[in-house]
Formats: structure tokens, sequence, C-alpha cells
């Protein structure tokens, strides 16, 4: 068994009146892939907020452990940029590139936190290998980009500052089949090679393929855990989220 | 090899400009000496505007107020202390300060830059629109505040009679100094910042961007070239009055960058030499047919224009291609 990562534990968070997240408490292990699934309205976007400072819980906490390790700290009270900091990139819904800037510009902003120039030079280049097109499209304006070599800078952008966690916000909005399935590919592989990921995902049956665990989110609570296998077994998953197949 | 080839385009263009100022000072009249003049305190206040609100898409009308905050501080530091005595009601320390310009539109330059970071605590939580108005309603304040704060700038007389100092020799390198330090933050992982935080402030914030701290030094920065523009108008015209710095000049200023290319230094450059160049083009027609105002609707027309037709501004976000290296893309 992998040891904790994140445990997010009983939040309670507000948009303004809204009571988006009613107590919802869920674990990522070191190493993993895990799925946030549910409706539009559900609460998942805001608990990738709510984990990465962009909102803040009206109680509960968040631990954070930035390697097996280190001790755990409550990143729930503490500043965006000190989150980024510890090793946690989320790549925000609508992928959030910068679309006048170049493709090498946006990765370039990846690193901003980063002071060592050759270690951001060599993180630069693995990414370039990772997504070879955006290599190629260095210096075109982000915005030219076709939305699969977005959404693949966004995921690259995020991965500049070199995270310990990676979390995405539904990455496969928008995207062909074939360009979603490339893309679940190669999220695995950076998996494989130490990032853990927590993603949120509309399309739950390329989710539940690829994650280790998943948790389905109705109305602002965790209706549902487990492994992702269960899960797509489940017949309220399947009616609910799989189209009843 | 290419940063070489880069700096030496960039010292020949410094030279370039040391050669034109000298010629110009040497051949043309001071009609138009004050015109160029003019030109180069529009290029300060369009480039340095470009900080604030081309890198970091802060749309602030404040600027005027900036620079009457320099113009004001500079004119009362280096006013003769015998004629000061004779206008004003100063403190005892103030009264008896007279210096040299130099440090004087310093000092001006670093009150401006203090004031920004006051009203950019509060103003910089708001966003769009809503720091348009703001930054507008601190325009009115300063105008307001001088226009009643008479012992000490006078009220709505103003002070005149200002020694004239500014000529090219202090415009001139002030340019370059605005020009250089807008094109160093651009260029730099701090500029980029800010240029992503105009494009999509939240995906910066999760790159571990701080935009609240970010926003408020774009403003300062801005802040601090606007007041020294602002010294540098007083004694070029050597008078200055509350109504010197206007909203009319917030526009034109806002004008300048959004015509040029929110974000692209050489953009805001080109669209103050030809804006300033157009109003005083303008001018004797104006008087001639005794019809004021043609400058002015001549420039919201290319505005219009420029909207429909290249809202991205002459250069976009860019530089042209010989002023850059490979490294700064």
């Amino acid at each position: 068994m992998e040891s904790n990562m994140l445990k997010v534990d009983d939040i309670h968070v507000y948009r303004g009146e809204t009571y988006v997240l009613q107590g919802v408490s869920l674990n990522v292990g070191q190493g993993e892939i895990v799925a946030l699934i549910g409706a539009n309205g559900a609460g998942k976007s805001s608990m990738l907020r709510t984990i990465s400072g962009l909102l803040r819980p009206k109680s509960g906490g968040i631990l954070y452990r930035h390697h097996q390790h280190a001790e755990e700290i409550d990143i729930s009270r503490i500043p965006a940029e000190q989150i980024v900091a510890l090793g946690i990139s989320h790549c925000p819904e609508g992928r959030g590139i910068f679309s006048q800037l170049s493709v090498k510009e946006n990765l370039l902003i990846g690193a901003y936190l980063r002071k060592d120039k050759n270690e951001i030079r060599q993180n630069y280049q693995r990414i370039c290998k990772i997504f070879p097109i955006l290599d190629e499209r260095a210096n075109q304006t982000a915005g030219s980009l076709s939305g699969g070599e977005q959404e693949m800078l966004a995921v690259g952008r995020a991965l500049m500052s070199r995270p310990k966690l990676l979390i995405l916000d539904e990455p496969s909005l928008g995207l062909g089949p074939i360009i979603v399935e490339n893309l679940f590919k190669v999220l695995q592989n950076i998996n494989a090679q130490g990032v853990t990921i927590l993603l949120v995902e509309q399309n739950a049956v390329m989710a539940l393929d690829y994650a280790n665990r998943a948790y389905v989110l109705e109305n602002g609570r965790v209706t549902l855990s487990g492994p992702s296998n269960e899960l797509a077994r489940d017949q309220k998953v399947r009616d609910a989220y799989l189209g009843g197949v | 090899m290419n940063q070489s080839r880069n700096r030496l385009v960039f010292l020949a263009l410094i030279l370039l400009g040391i050669g034109f100022v000298a010629l110009v000072r040497s051949t043309v009249n001071e009609y138009i000496l004050s015109i160029i003049n003019f030109v180069g305190i529009y290029i300060i206040l369009a480039v340095s505007l470009n900080i604030t609100n081309g890198f970091t898409g802060l749309f602030s009308l404040g600027h005027p107020g900036f620079m009457a905050i320099g113009g004001y501080v500079t004119a009362i530091l280096t006013f003769p202390v015998s004629r000061k005595s004779m206008f004003l009601e100063l403190p005892q320390w103030l009264a008896n300060l007279e210096m040299p310009f130099f440090p004087a539109s310093i000092i001006g330059g670093v009150c401006a830059a203090m004031m920004a970071l006051v009203v950019g605590l509060p103003v910089l939580r708001l966003r769009g629109h809503y720091l348009a108005v703001a930054t507008l309603g601190f325009l009115i304040i300063v105008q307001v505040l001088i226009t009643n704060w008479d012992s000490v700038t006078r009220g709505p007389l103003g002070l005149n009679g200002l020694p004239a100092i500014t000529n090219l020799w202090y415009v001139y390198p002030w340019v370059v100094v605005t020009v250089y330090v807008a094109w160093k933050i651009k260029f730099s992982s701090y500029g980029r910042s800010m240029l992503s935080i105009r494009e999509d402030d939240m995906a910066a914030q999760c790159l571990g961007v701080n935009l609240f701290r970010t926003r408020v030094a774009a403003l300062v920065i801005g802040a601090f070239f606007a007041g020294i523009a602002g010294g540098l108008w007083a004694h070029l015209v050597t008078a200055i009055t509350p109504t010197s710095f206007s909203l009319i000049l917030a526009f034109y200023i806002v004008v300048m960058v959004v015509v040029g290319g929110a974000g692209s230094i050489s953009g805001a450059f080109i669209a103050a030499i030809i804006f300033s160049v157009l109003t005083e083009i303008f001018r004797p027609l104006e008087e001639n047919l005794d019809v004021y105002g043609i400058g002015e609707i001549f420039t919201a027309a290319i505005l219009i224009l420029i909207l429909i037709y290249r809202p991205q501004g002459l250069f976009g976000s860019r530089e042209p291609g010989f002023l850059l290296t490979r490294d700064t893309q």
C-alpha cells in the first residue's frame, strides 16, 4: 500500500452564497492516478481549486506530504503560489493557455518559481521530448495551436514546475477520441515516472479506464468511491455516467 | 554570438538617437524643438503605461494623476527659494529648499510610485472596468486635492514661471532608460508572469504567480516613469496647473498603447510619435479655421478604425524581429 500523499478531510466550501462542497473527504496515495467523476455542478472543479489554494474552505483540512518521509502539512490556508512551490501543479479547466504568447513562453512561465536555469532548460527539453509537437511549434503563438495541442501545452506547462502531484481539470474537454486516448497514454507515462495524478473528468469511461481509484461526487458530497474497475461495474455508476452500457 | 549582435543593434540605436538629438538641437527652431521634447515625453508615458496596461492588462486611467504628483513635487523642489516665499506657504524645511532638477525629478518619480502603492493596495483587488473607474476616481481626487491645497500648490492658479530646464539632453536619456527598463522586464521571467496575468489570471495563479503583488508592482513601475514625465513636462511648459493632467491626456496615452499594440514596446514608441506629431499638425489648422478639437476627433477616429480592423494594434504583443535575439524569441 502506497503512503498517503494528499488527505482531504471533511472540506466545506462556499462560493459566494452557494454551498458547493458539503464535507468532502478523499485520499490520494503516492504514485496513484485518482479520478473524480460526477455531473456538471457536482463540485469537482471546486474540489481541485480548493486543493490548489484558489478557493478557501470554510472548515476542514487538506494534509499534504510532498515526499514519502516528509511531515504532513495543512495546505488549506496557505497561498496558491506556495502550494505550487510545494509541488502541486494545477492545470485549470479550459486549459488557460496564454494565447498571445509563444509556446515556449507559455512553458517557461510554468517554471516561474524555479530559479536554476540549467535545470529549467533540461526540464524544457524533457517536455519537448514528451510532446514533440510543442518543440516544433515553440515560436508560434499558443492561440494558433489546435485543441489537442493546447491541452498538451497546458499539461507540459504544468510539468515545468516539476510537480509531485499533477491536478488536471477535464483534460479531455472538446477533444476527439483518438487525441484523448493518446493524451491519457502520455499521462500514464508521466505517472509511471513518479508524478501522482488527480484528475476530474466528464469522460468517465476514459477516467475509469486509466485511474487506479475514483470518487463519485454528487451535489458536493462523495457518494461512491473505490478502485476504478469496481466502480466501472457498479450499476449506479453505469447508469449515471457510463451511458447505461 | 546572437546576444552580442543584439547589443550592437541597441548601441547603434542609442548612438543614432544621440546624433539625432545633437543634430536637431543645432538646426531646427525652438518651436519644433519643443515638439520633439513633447514627443519624447509622450514616449516615456506610453512605454511606461504599457508596463501597467499592456503587459499586465491593468486598464489604468490614472497615469496623468501620477504625472501631476511627479510634476508638482519636482516643481516645488526646484522653485527658487526667493520666489517660493512670495507665492506659497510651505513648511520651513521645504521653503528653504532648492534642489537641482535631476534629483528633484527622481524624488517626483518616487513620490508618484509611492502614491501608486497606496492606491494600488485597495484598488488592485478590483478587475476590468472596475479598475478603470477606480483609477479615474483617483485622477479626479488628485486634481481636487491640488486645486484646494492652496498653500502648497497655489490652487487653480498653478505654479508658473518655473525654470525652463527640460531640454532634449534630459528627455532623451529618460526615454532610453524607460525603454530599457520596459525591455528588460518584458524579456525576463518576471515580465512573462505579468503577461500571463493579462492573458489568464487564474492559470497564472495556478503556476505560482502572485497576482496581487505582481499587479501592484506593474502599477508602481508605471507610476514612477509617469512621475518623471510629469517633472519633465512641468519644466518644459514652465507652468503647471491642476488641469494640465486631465482625462483627455489619459485618453491619449491609452490610445497610444492600444494602437501600438498592448504589450509591444516598439508599438507604444511608434504610436506615441505618430499621435503627438498628429496633434501638432492639426493645431495650426484648428487655429486658422477657428474649429478646435479636430486633432481629438481624428485621434478617436483612428482608434475606432484600429479597434475594428486591427484590434491587436500595430504590433500585437510583439517586437520587430531585428531587435530580437533567438534567446528572447
